[in-house]
């Protein structure tokens, strides 16, 4: 009974000793109270040397972190017990967010570099009047190709992924709207289709995808197209820039069909504790020679239109990575579907995975 | 009078030192199961109903549960049958308990760690397809197989299975071997009619402890075998990150709990009818 008491002595002591520790570390680095701002970002997303210089700009401390997709950033958010200060969701997450009331209204009064964004960019239907969020960067999904193992073949559409030439050599990026919705729009439905004759059809016409079909994965899909693992994948446009920066055998192509255009908006979610940090950060990342600079960096798309005015050509020109207005017209942005519809959509990408050669 | 005193203080004291025990039980096994089921029991909307448990039984999941156990008997069998011939060896070799800690060192390498190490070792531009060229045999595509999925999973498995295996060997009498080779029997007889029952605890714990987990696997299922395997570990993974159908990833959740504990419980028993036998 003594020993025991004792060691819960000791055990409290040395975890009280460690806390004070933690605390007074951070404090001799500046991480302590008000003058601290917590980024809440998806992986690789960003300039570091744009956080060092906001960090001597302002005087603040960032403290940077990041998740991987939009369902755990708002599963974390939603949960509590955080204190992001900026967050960074995609297009169809905000929608969500707003709905459940995870965002702060923005006042637009304290960003003023706000008028260097396109006005294609803001107002759009999941966020009217950017009341909640601000443009941050964009693209499109498509398919990233090795002309080099096809024998020089130009990949133009999605029905070329059927192609017989093609077996075991497509790898898929594991998400169920993308593949649902090339899916969609290779039978020239829309890829927020919920018509369930429609859907079912993608579903099956998915499946005699199978053959072609390597294997569906995540991240890694970076990173085993560019050591030549398949020929072809389907992938985010920001990835397709970082796999040919690394492999410049590859090309890149927004299918003729259309595809999906998305966005990725800054916000300030509710659990934010240093707001005006925030505005400075967001004005700080719109000023267009920091945009510009983190365009070049991070490799997406940027909606900044006097960032685009400072890229070198070979960028801002690039129909690849800033396609031309024939084709964002044929561009659909992702509907919040609603819980519902989404668990649907899982359901039959569930079905396509475990369809069997 | 003192002697009573001193009694109802060891009671009260051994009631003290159950305080930590009952309160990690409720916490983190009690608590979590609880509220497992609890989530079960609502539809994606927040409604109450049991509409989960009829969806679970419609063909989709029940083909990712056929196809979960099936892997996970392929691991557990595999694993079986490299870890017992290695801990048997390992009982007959000098330095024990040196080999046995080689074996169990990988295990303290973090396991996404391990699994990242086999994309680049099956890749197409691997070490395996290196040395399959020079050998002659040629390229052959080894990552995103059901072969490579098994293989890596035994391979993450196996000091859990040789452990308790080991273990089982240690404690047998060595003298009853020599009892059976006195009494005529062969090697293989003595394996089967002496050693091997008498391991026999081991070897189920050692299958408990690789095919409890294996049901439930999913990192691997994507990153070995590029979700050409589905478990219905990756079907729980993807309810609760993607569709946000907690219900649903939860009713999946009952049910492996339900057909673990059905496990534990079936094996559990044998054991007890063989001490009264």
């Amino acid at each position: 009974m003594k020993q025991l008491a004792r060691m819960f002595v000791v055990v409290f002591v040395v975890a009280f000793g460690l806390m004070y520790g933690v605390h007074a570390l951070n404090s001799s680095e500046g991480y302590g109270g008000s003058n601290t701002l917590t980024i809440y970002n998806w992986g690789d997303y960003i300039d570091p040397d744009l956080i060092a210089e906001f960090e001597k700009e302002s005087g603040l401390k960032v403290i940077y972190q990041t998740f991987d997709s939009n369902e755990a950033m708002m599963t974390k958010i939603e949960q509590g017990g955080t204190t992001f200060d900026v967050s960074v969701p995609s297009e169809y997450a905000i929608s969500k967010m707003k709905e459940e009331g995870l965002l702060l209204p923005i006042d637009h009064s304290k960003l003023p570099n706000l008028k260097h964004i396109d006005s294609r960019f803001l107002d759009l239907s999941f966020d009217p009047g950017n009341a909640y969020s601000i443009p941050y960067f964009w693209g499109t999904v498509g398919i990233i190709y090795n002309p080099d193992l096809l024998d020089g073949w130009q990949i133009t559409s999605w029905n070329d992924l059927w192609d017989p030439r093609l077996r075991n050599q497509i790898l898929l990026v594991d998400g169920a709207r993308e593949v649902m919705g090339f899916g969609l729009n290779s039978l020239h439905f829309s890829l927020n289709d919920t018509n369930e004759d429609h859907l079912q059809e993608a579903k099956r016409k998915l499946q005699t995808l199978t053959p072609n079909v390597k294997a569906i994965v995540g991240d890694e899909i970076k990173m085993l197209i560019a050591n030549e693992e398949a020929a072809v994948g389907v992938v985010w446009s920001g990835d397709a820039s970082e796999i040919m920066d690394e492999n410049d055998k590859l090309d890149y192509v927004v299918p003729e069909e259309g595809s999906n255009l998305w966005f990725d908006n800054m916000v300030i979610p509710k659990t934010a504790r240093n707001i005006e940090g925030a505005y400075a950060f967001m004005n700080f990342m719109l000023d267009p020679e920091h945009a510009a600079r983190n365009a070049e960096y991070v490799g997406y798309s940027t909606p900044n239109k006097d960032a685009l005015a400072l890229l070198p050509e070979e960028i801002a020109g690039d129909e690849r990575f800033y396609p031309s207005p024939e084709l964002t017209e044929k561009l659909e942005v992702y509907r919040n579907l609603g819980k519902r519809m989404l668990a649907h959509y899982n359901e039959l990408f569930l079905e396509f995975k475990m369809h069997r050669k | 009078m003192p002697s009573r005193t001193r009694l109802r203080m060891s009671d009260k004291s051994r009631n003290w030192y159950l305080i930590p025990y009952t309160a990690w039980i409720v916490l983190f096994v009690v608590a979590p199961i609880a509220l497992v089921v609890y989530y079960s029991l609502f539809d994606i909307e927040g409604k109450f109903t049991f509409s989960n448990y009829a969806h679970f039984f419609t063909p989709v999941y029940l083909r990712m549960t056929l196809s979960s156990f099936w892997y996970a008997f392929l691991i557990t069998a595999f694993s079986l049958l490299v870890a017992y011939p290695a801990a048997y060896l390992l009982t007959r070799t000098k330095h024990k308990q040196l080999w046995l800690l080689l074996i169990i060192l990988p295990s303290w390498i973090n396991l996404l760690l391990k699994t990242y190490a086999f994309l680049g070792i099956f890749g197409t531009y691997g070490f395996v397809n290196a040395v399959l060229e020079t050998v002659g045999i040629g390229k052959q595509q080894i990552l995103f197989t059901d072969f490579s999925f098994v293989f890596v999973s035994v391979y993450i498995f196996i000091p859990f299975m040789i452990l308790p295996v080991f273990n089982a060997l240690e404690k047998m009498n060595p003298s009853l071997i020599d009892a059976a080779r006195d009494l005529g029997a062969s090697s293989w007889t003595t394996f089967r009619r002496v050693i091997f029952p008498l391991t026999i605890s081991g070897v189920k714990a050692g299958c408990q402890a690789v095919f409890i987990p294996a049901l439930s696997l999913f990192m691997i299922t994507r990153l070995i075998a590029g979700n050409r395997v589905i478990t219905l570990g990756t079907a729980i993974e993807q309810h609760f990150l993607v569709t946000q159908d907690w219900g649903m990833g939860a009713t999946i959740a009952v049910f492996l709990v339900v057909v673990m504990a059905l496990i534990m419980v079936l094996t559990g028993n044998r054991k007890k009818r063989e001490v009264q036998g």
